[in-house]
């Protein structure tokens, strides 16, 4: 087994050109597990977390975007600047793990793991990130929703390397929540991520209740349609509604964690309050 | 690094060669198996305890999740290093005079935890006080005298003990 510890960019991509099957280890959080456990045996680790191109982010007025760094910390995504301009991202990073885990897993750890439980995944599906993929045959930008194939499958190739993920900035209220058996420390058994989009679109995304985060596309246009953006208002019976075209677009399973059937009721649950969150009246 | 390679850590203040190690060892194994560190202790392995929390560059982290060979250049603190052996520090003095300590396993992680948030935080609120340590398990206390203690501290370096 070999470690290498790469501070830029282009050294790290020469070394996954070199050996694409190498692993490439973020925050350690999700990969130290399986090799603690004796689940996984690398042959070759990257370690990127000190790659300084990783670990940066840029906020780009023009564009209104955010490209965050794939060696982000969850930690930074708390931090008052992720809550002004992506508060879903941000309140997403504060239910993950405890503050030891998120002073070390990062957003682009949670992308390559790609776990329909992972808490960061609802809210770049519905805001509809972006992924920046880098090998040493170029670039390649792919969305979330292409990205993510299944439970922990991505289409990221071999010598590919997630580099940074780009976040619209929108102007419209946005909230991540999630359901598990307590506050903290705890991998979510229904989450959901609702926007609302510069063109008044609602935007709904599910996570742990499928194989992928799913887009509910039957609650967001019904949501569209029935609510009121001047006064903030959805009827009661709407914001019902809403939940239950949620929780028919969920395909949940029976697992260790919790029945399919508690998975969908708690995602009717979880979109009516976040609707009744974004629109508190009427 | 290849194979076996040695390598060096830099473990409350001193240099600490890791020879003959398989590489894929977590720094929780490395800092008691290796360097003879047995204040850490391992539980869960995964992440979920706490009990094995460590500073790294200053980040209170589990060192079970850590890749020893990839903190090659980082400071590691221990509750070994936390004050000088027989001088306990405030923390340490709270959990005692507190009773926050009963069969004393997650201690260490929650002294490294209290250490951490008292850095960062010097008055924190009581609700501050229960996220900043729920990434740390007790079985016994209830958690009722370990959030006294770190009350405790907190007035101690405001006001003075």
């Amino acid at each position: 087994m070999s470690v290498l510890i790469p501070t830029t960019l282009a050294e790290t991509v020469e070394a996954l050109a070199g050996e694409p099957s190498s692993m490439v280890l973020a925050g350690g959080t999700d990969a130290m597990v399986e090799i603690n456990g004796g689940r996984l045996h690398p042959q070759a680790v990257i370690a990127v977390g000190r790659v300084a191109e990783l670990r940066t982010w840029t906020h780009d007025v023009t564009s209104s975007t955010l490209r965050i760094g794939a060696a982000v910390t969850y930690g930074e995504l708390e931090g008052r600047h992720f809550q002004r301009w992506v508060p879903a991202l941000s309140q997403a990073a504060r239910t993950v793990g405890s503050p030891q885990i998120r002073h070390v897993a990062t957003l682009g750890g949670n992308v390559a793991t790609c776990s329909p439980a992972g808490d960061g995944l609802p809210v770049l599906a519905a805001l509809d990130a972006v992924i920046h993929l880098v090998s040493n045959a170029g670039t390649r930008d792919v969305t979330f929703a292409n990205f993510m194939v299944g439970p922990k499958r991505t289409t990221l190739q071999p010598g590919e390397l997630i580099e940074a993920i780009t976040i619209p900035v929108l102007s419209g209220w946005q909230g991540y929540t999630k359901v598990g058996v307590r506050n903290a420390m705890v991998i979510s058994n229904a989450g959901a991520c609702l926007a609302i989009d510069d063109e008044g679109g609602v935007r709904l995304a599910l996570g742990s209740v499928g194989p992928t985060i799913i887009r509910c596309g039957d609650a967001e246009a019904f949501a569209a349609s029935v609510v009121d953006h001047e006064s903030r208002s959805v009827t009661d019976a709407d914001a019902t509604e809403f939940g239950r075209l949620a929780a028919a677009a969920a395909r949940p399973i029976d697992d260790h964690r919790s029945t399919a059937e508690y998975r969908r009721h708690a995602v009717a649950v979880l979109s009516r309050r976040l609707l009744r969150r974004a629109f508190p009246n009427g | 690094m290849a194979e076996n390679e040695a390598y060096v850590l830099h473990v409350n203040g001193s240099r600490r060669e890791v020879a003959d190690a398989w590489l894929g060892e977590s720094l929780l194994y490395v800092l008691r198996e290796r360097l003879g560190l047995l204040g850490s202790k391992a539980a869960c392995e995964q992440g979920e305890c706490g009990s094995c929390s460590v500073l790294l560059d200053d980040e209170l982290v589990c060192s079970c999740l850590v890749l020893a060979a990839s903190a090659v250049g980082q400071t590691v603190v221990t509750i070994e290093g936390i004050a000088p052996h027989g001088s306990p520090s405030d923390v340490q003095r709270a959990f005692v005079e507190c009773g926050a300590v009963q069969c004393g396993f997650c201690t260490p992680g929650l002294i490294m935890a209290a250490h951490a948030l008292l850095e960062r935080t010097p008055q924190p609120t009581g609700s501050e006080i229960r996220e900043e340590l729920s990434g740390n398990i007790c079985r016994c206390t209830g958690y009722g005298r370990i959030i006294e203690a770190v009350q405790r501290v907190a007035v101690w370096r405001a006001i003075g003990p």
